[in-house]
């Protein structure tokens, strides 16, 4: 394993809110022998615009972001939706620039966290920070866009000392969506609801997703619901190897 | 609710049919029963994705020659003893299907279930020009006896509970009913029956239309189809000119998957292949035939960018596992089609400004790209709408404001940096542990059903650029 380099793409939400997302990913690497990098004065990768219909704009911020990992051997992304961004979007929007070569190479040095340790280091078993029942929401864009959910449940299925259950609607969007969230609220919320009364079900301690996105709408809804479940990135959880 | 409210703002049709706890009630229902009933099907039928494939490839080569193809459904039609018309707008195929009426001095016409007919109001028309049209599909019979519109391209009752059917039966066919399907299904072949018998014409759409043979195909549930294409003296089918393939076998790979896509059946009940009038010979069927080939759009689109949308099967696949139509219902979207595919097609028929809201309408979660039959991309096309209404400043200025200010953030990242510090400062007076509570302005629409997390006290970038443990 060792010899390994990794850069982190902390991603906008990660950087601003969830930096303890960051620094797990960091320690999970390190333990792995995995030479962990952040390139500096990274700001997001430019979904919100791109899915917004602000695609000269995207096109802009997917530029200096991909210059910013142009040297990297991997690039580690903690959100399923900002991975798929990369590594589907890219392409197409800086081929432009006359860079759809460069996006491309990109493109395949890019994973979702789940997925880089599971398909790329090939490490499945770990021993968890939380010990209890877990459960597992699917993220859309992991899902659907990178046809991902066996990584995330492999991970959390060996986890020494957790106990994963399943989730009633596991696959159905949770109703951020970006910009949705705030133009259509109350639509929104009433996904929400009915995925929150859907995690209660569970009797989980931990609701984990692998996208900063759905832990903001469901950690949201269940922080204001006083929840007991506690809306968490899956890198949090992975402790030591077992 | 129906296109009459199109004055009320999307945000708040959509709210109001939240508030609608039989809407809630039925729509929870009824789509969790299809997605079931869909997933099913397709997990018995190890084909199914490869006949997935096929089906779009054909809508894709029959797009490319799409003139040739209704050049040959057109000869072959009329060799059978029919008549196509070509309609280009709705007014166009309301004025046909009224002049077919009158000269054959019509009073009464009956219809199966059809999309088009909805797309071009077409019960208004006639009802205006002196000739009752009735619905005998049971879901299109209810709404009309409602004086509502379709809220599902397959299940157009589908916001309707059994109780709220049986109270509509019992007032408006002054007979008792009880809120039971079969029971209220009785009640409605006895109220049809006379009907079939009486109509002069029989209007339906099209599944498709063969172009080799000049068949149109029915596909339906209650034999309904049959009594209105056999029954009375004419018959007209009205259909949008994407719905021509080009051959029996082309036609086959469809029906492999259109049922399990709707309702999860193998093949719907009924399969009815219509050509021409009667012949000679002949013991039923209509004197005349005539096929309306609508427009209405969807030429433009051949070389635009919702073409993709023509390969629409109009399953409703999409609708039922699309969170938002989950939530809202049909009526709320405001136009004949609703749902994912409902915008791309309103966008097609009435133009970008009509989809500036309902082009947002999605969280972009992907599930009708994923039970779509023929795999369009209705979120990428939804994106490029919205990249249209933004381009061509259809889009509120405020809205434009926001995105180039947040545009020029992430090309800046000291202007990020001081973004971060100044959202911490701002948080203040509402973190608690963490989060923000109820916040008025920019996020108040979000912290009224959900915390927000505060931004971070040190954001992970900056804990990396001091932090010598972190950095390792």
């Amino acid at each position: 394993m060792t010899g390994r380099r990794a850069s982190l793409m902390v991603t906008c939400l990660g950087d601003l809110f969830f930096p303890h997302v960051g620094v797990a990913i960091v320690r999970v690497l390190r333990r792995l022998g995995v030479a962990v990098d952040v390139p500096a004065d990274q700001t997001c990768c430019g979904l919100p615009l791109f899915n917004s219909g602000y695609h000269a704009e995207a096109a802009a911020v997917a530029r200096r972001t991909a210059a910013l990992f142009r040297d990297s051997e991997h690039v580690v992304v903690p959100s399923g939706s900002c991975a798929w961004m990369v590594k589907h979007e890219y392409p197409g929007l800086l081929a432009g620039a006359g860079l759809a070569r460069e996006a491309e190479d990109l493109a395949a040095r890019t994973h979702e966290f789940s997925q880089f340790l599971v398909r790329v280091l090939g490490v499945t078993e770990f021993s968890s920070t939380v010990p209890g029942r877990v459960t597992y929401h699917d993220s859309c864009h992991l899902l659907r866009g990178l046809h991902e959910s066996e990584s995330p449940r492999t991970l959390l299925g060996k986890l020494r000392g957790a106990e994963l259950v399943p989730l009633t609607g596991a696959d159905e969007c949770c109703g951020f969506g970006g910009s949705f969230a705030v133009r259509l609220p109350e639509v929104s919320s009433q996904i929400l609801a009915k995925k929150v009364a859907n995690v209660e079900a569970t009797g989980a301690a931990c609701l984990v997703a692998c996208d900063a996105g759905c832990l903001m709408q469901m950690g949201g809804g269940l922080t204001r619901n006083r929840s007991k479940v506690r809306a968490v990135h899956l890198a949090e959880l992975l402790g030591g190897e077992r | 609710m129906s296109t009459g409210d199109l004055g009320t703002p999307f945000r708040q049709r959509a709210g109001g049919a939240m508030q609608d706890a039989f809407l809630q009630e039925a729509l929870t229902i009824a789509t969790t029963k299809f997605i079931g009933l869909r997933r099913e099907a397709f997990a018995g039928f190890p084909d199914g994705e490869s006949l997935r494939d096929q089906a779009r490839a054909i809508k894709e080569a029959t797009l490319q020659q799409l003139d040739r193809h209704l050049e040959t459904l057109i000869a072959n039609v009329e060799r059978l003893g029919g008549r196509v018309h070509y309609a280009a707008t709705p007014a166009e195929a309301r004025a046909i299907i009224v002049d077919i009426a009158r000269a054959s001095g019509a009073r009464m016409a009956v219809k199966s279930k059809s999309m088009a007919t909805e797309e071009i109001h077409l019960n208004e028309a006639l009802e205006a020009a002196g000739i009752t049209p009735i619905e005998t599909d049971l879901g299109e019979y209810i709404i009309q006896l409602a004086h509502e519109r379709p809220s599902h391209i397959i299940a157009p009752a589908i916001h309707k509970t059994k109780g709220q059917v049986a109270e509509l039966f019992t007032r408006e066919l002054k007979r008792p009913a009880e809120p039971d399907p079969e029971a209220l299904t009785r009640i409605a072949r006895v109220e049809l029956r006379e009907k079939f018998l009486q109509a002069d014409i029989g209007i339906t759409g099209a599944n498709f239309a063969v172009a080799d043979t000049g068949t149109i195909v029915l596909v339906t549930n209650e034999g309904n189809g049959r009594m209105v294409t056999s029954l009375p003296r004419v018959h007209v089918a009205v259909m949008g000119v994407e719905k021509v393939v080009p051959s029996m076998s082309d036609l086959m790979v469809f029906l492999a998957i259109l049922a399990k896509s709707a309702t999860g059946q193998k093949l719907s009940v009924y399969t009815s292949l219509v050509q021409g009038p009667r012949r000679g010979g002949e013991l039923e069927g209509p004197e005349e035939f005539h096929l309306v080939l609508l427009d209405g759009g969807r030429i433009a689109q051949i070389d635009g960018p919702l073409r993709e949308a023509l390969s629409c099967l109009r399953c409703g696949a999409c609708l039922n596992v699309c969170p938002v139509y989950r939530q809202i219902g049909g009526h709320a979207y405001g136009y004949t089609y609703p749902g994912p595919i409902g915008i791309l097609l309103t966008a097609m028929m009435e133009g970008t400004e009509a989809v500036r809201d309902l082009a947002h309408a999605s969280s972009l979660c992907g599930a009708c790209l994923e039970a779509c039959p023929v795999r369009i991309d209705i979120p990428r096309m939804l994106i490029e709408l919205r990249r249209e209404v933004d381009d061509r400043k259809i889009a509120p200025w405020p809205e434009r404001v926001v995105f180039a200010l947040l545009a020029r953030l992430l090309q800046r990242p000291r202007l990020y940096r001081l973004a971060a510090r100044a959202g911490r400062l701002v948080q203040r007076p509402f973190v608690a542990s963490g989060r923000i509570g109820r916040v008025p302005l920019f996020f108040g629409e979000w912290t009224r059903t959900r915390d927000l997390p505060a931004v971070a006290a040190r954001t992970f970038q900056e804990r990396w650029a001091t932090d010598r443990e972190l950095r390792g």
